[in-house]
């Protein structure tokens, strides 16, 4: 019998089997952020063990909540920052050269088809979107990575979800991946890795990519998996061109875990876009998801355009293709947060930033904000939110705040129209 | 060992998500014990009173995939605070479940159906459960109506509530 992708990266990390299916796999890196990490080091240092395992395997943002927002944020910066220069760690990210995690790793080449890495933090799932293991971890997992740079898992079973048909114009990985997580609930995947295969993951760019797995723990999956290709050659290849002779050689090297034609997977999901309309939820959880003309119409007192499933290039450009020479409605707040300083500083130069701002949005510098709730746009009780994030629980931007989730497009029409609509990108 | 009998707090709804066993806003502490006051703060579920209905409990039992949401430590960080070192759940989130262990302490999978005796059987009265992890069971108790429940956890899952959580245990074997 064949193996999946996970599979084959767990074979080639693994370490110990304390129990039967427990597998303790070596950690090719280890992703920090200011929120989880500062916790860690305190536990640590409490316990005599403030020792990292490789400094250069371990890299630390500050993004959550940049600038800090009042003495406590501002304290977890600087215990960051002191942990960081204190272990020698040189990729350390603060304002000015920060970003989103999700968004800002991939960027600077920290992830390798094949890598296991963890973090602190739910949505390292996204990784996976290059062929890797990477999953969210609590904060004794991430103090066990920083110290020994090995995490504990079970043996990964995977689903597989093939993705088949054509796009329509206006429709984007975002509404799949909601569509997806409609289908098979916030539950369909827990403790097991979602692999996304393809003809629609195969023409999507990294981006679109990027937004499909990182939304896989919205379905309770460890990690989404998608099987590297050229693209992902292609995305890296700066960072390994030293490494490889070619970009063909460096494919061949990353498809030594590329899942066998014969691998065993515990259910394999068909899933046809052809059809597929854009996409929003309209709860508290996740999979309640309808198509937006079902909920034409919905009143909204913020658009929200960011966050590590939807605040990359590519996203803002679509956004600013639907805004542009337009104005968003009297009734509503317009906040965009490009997902990373490379990013804010590639929209200026294509003209996206005087878009937005000309639209009437409010333009703020790299930082999660008010996808958590934490700063720069939380919700008033009752008020509404058309988002790009990938969270709609309650409370989740400001207690009694509703989150609609919705892609990149969608948001922006809703902007312009004062409630939830279909982008003009999307003719019926 | 920690504890892990106590008087139980049912709370009777799946998905209770982390952003509702300790809301994001509190994330910000970098001392655990702070969080001990906004336990299940934002939590969903008609009649359930946080100060009122906590205090005193020290198992929950609850439906499906407790724990869903984000990865934060936190929540188990809380309800450990408040005393409560045990939870028993149709099924857990992944990484909730896991941080449970790492702790020290107990997330226990039940079938559904036990679930839902234990809910109808127990849940509109003061009910206590006692563990014994030796032994692999629950003795549910309210009143003179006493039941005993067996459960099944991984030998690794056993050690890391012996050691006292996942930092110790790597440290001295790995
Ligand atoms: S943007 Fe939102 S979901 Fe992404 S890492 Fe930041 S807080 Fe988490």
């Amino acid at each position: 019998m064949g193996k999946t992708i996970a599979q084959k990266i767990f074979d080639a990390h693994h370490v110990d089997s304390p129990s039967e299916d427990t597998y303790v796999i070596r950690l090719d890196a280890v992703f920090c952020h200011e929120i989880t990490t500062p916790i860690g080091i305190n536990d640590l240092v409490k316990r005599g063990k403030d020792r990292v395992f490789d400094p250069a395997k371990i890299k630390v943002v500050i993004d959550h909540v940049t600038p800090a927002k009042d003495t406590k944020t501002a304290i977890q910066g600087k215990m960051l920052r002191e942990w960081a220069r204190r272990h020698n760690i040189i990729d350390f990210f603060d304002i000015g050269r920060n970003g989103v995690c999700h968004a800002l790793f991939p960027e600077k080449g920290f992830v390798r088809p094949g890598f296991t890495i963890i973090m602190g933090d739910s949505h390292t799932c996204t990784h996976g979107a290059f062929g890797a293991f990477a999953a969210g971890v609590g904060t004794t997992d991430l103090e066990v990575g920083i110290l020994k740079g090995v995490c504990a898992f079970k043996y990964p079973g995977s689903i597989k979800i093939d993705i088949t048909g054509c796009l329509r114009e206006g429709v984007y990985a975002k509404d799949v991946i909601l569509a997806i997580i409609g289908r098979i609930g916030v539950n369909g995947a827990t403790n097991k890795v979602i692999e996304f295969t393809g003809p629609v993951v195969d023409a999507m760019p990294m981006e679109g990519r990027m937004t499909l797995s990182n939304m896989a723990i919205e379905a309770g999956a460890t990690s989404g998996i998608c099987l590297p290709d050229m693209r992902t050659v292609e995305y890296l290849w700066d960072f390994i061109k030293d490494e490889y002779d070619s970009r063909e050689a460096a494919l061949e090297a990353f498809n030594q875990f590329a899942s066998d034609p014969d691998a065993e997977y515990d259910s394999v999901i068909q899933f046809d876009v052809a059809r597929l309309e854009p996409q929003v939820t309209f709860g508290y959880k996740p999979d309640q998801v309808k198509s937006v003309r079902e909920m034409q119409d919905t009143k909204i007192d913020q658009v929200y355009i960011g966050s590590c499933t939807n605040g990359r290039i590519e996203d803002l450009r679509i956004a600013a293709r639907v805004l542009e020479g337009k104005k968003i409605s009297d009734g509503v707040r317009g906040v965009v947060s490009p997902a990373t300083s490379h990013i804010f500083s590639m929209a200026l130069e294509e003209g996206i930033i005087k878009i937005f701002m000309d639209a009437g949005f409010c333009v703020t510098n790299p930082t999660c904000g008010a996808c958590l709730g934490m700063s720069n746009g939380v919700l008033a009780p009752d008020e509404v939110c058309a988002s790009t994030t990938n969270r709609n629980f309650n409370g989740r931007m400001g207690r009694g705040g509703m989150v609609h989730l919705m892609s990149p497009a969608t948001a922006a029409a809703s902007a312009l129209a004062g409630h939830i609509t279909n982008s003009r990108l999307f003719q019926l | 060992m920690k504890n892990f009998s106590g008087n139980v707090l049912f709370l009777d709804r799946s998905d209770i998500n982390t952003d509702e066993i300790i809301p994001a806003k509190y994330l910000s502490e970098v001392t655990k014990a702070l969080l001990k006051p906004y336990l299940l703060e934002d939590l969903k579920l008609s009649g359930f009173n946080p100060e009122k209905d906590i205090h005193g409990k020290s198992v929950v039992v609850t439906r499906e995939n407790f724990g869903c949401g984000s990865s934060r430590e936190h929540a188990p960080w809380a309800l450990e605070l408040n005393g409560i070192n045990l939870v028993i759940a149709e099924s857990f989130s992944r990484i909730f479940r896991q941080n449970m262990f790492n702790c020290g302490m107990m997330a226990v999978e039940l079938p559904k159906a036990v679930i839902a005796h234990m809910f109808s059987a127990f849940s509109d009265k003061e009910t206590r459960i006692e563990s014994d992890i030796e032994k692999s069971s629950f003795i549910i108790q309210s009143g003179d109506q006493l039941e005993e429940i067996s459960f099944g956890i991984s030998s690794f899952d056993r050690d890391l509530v012996a050691a006292g959580g996942w930092v110790e245990y790597a440290d001295s074997h790995y």
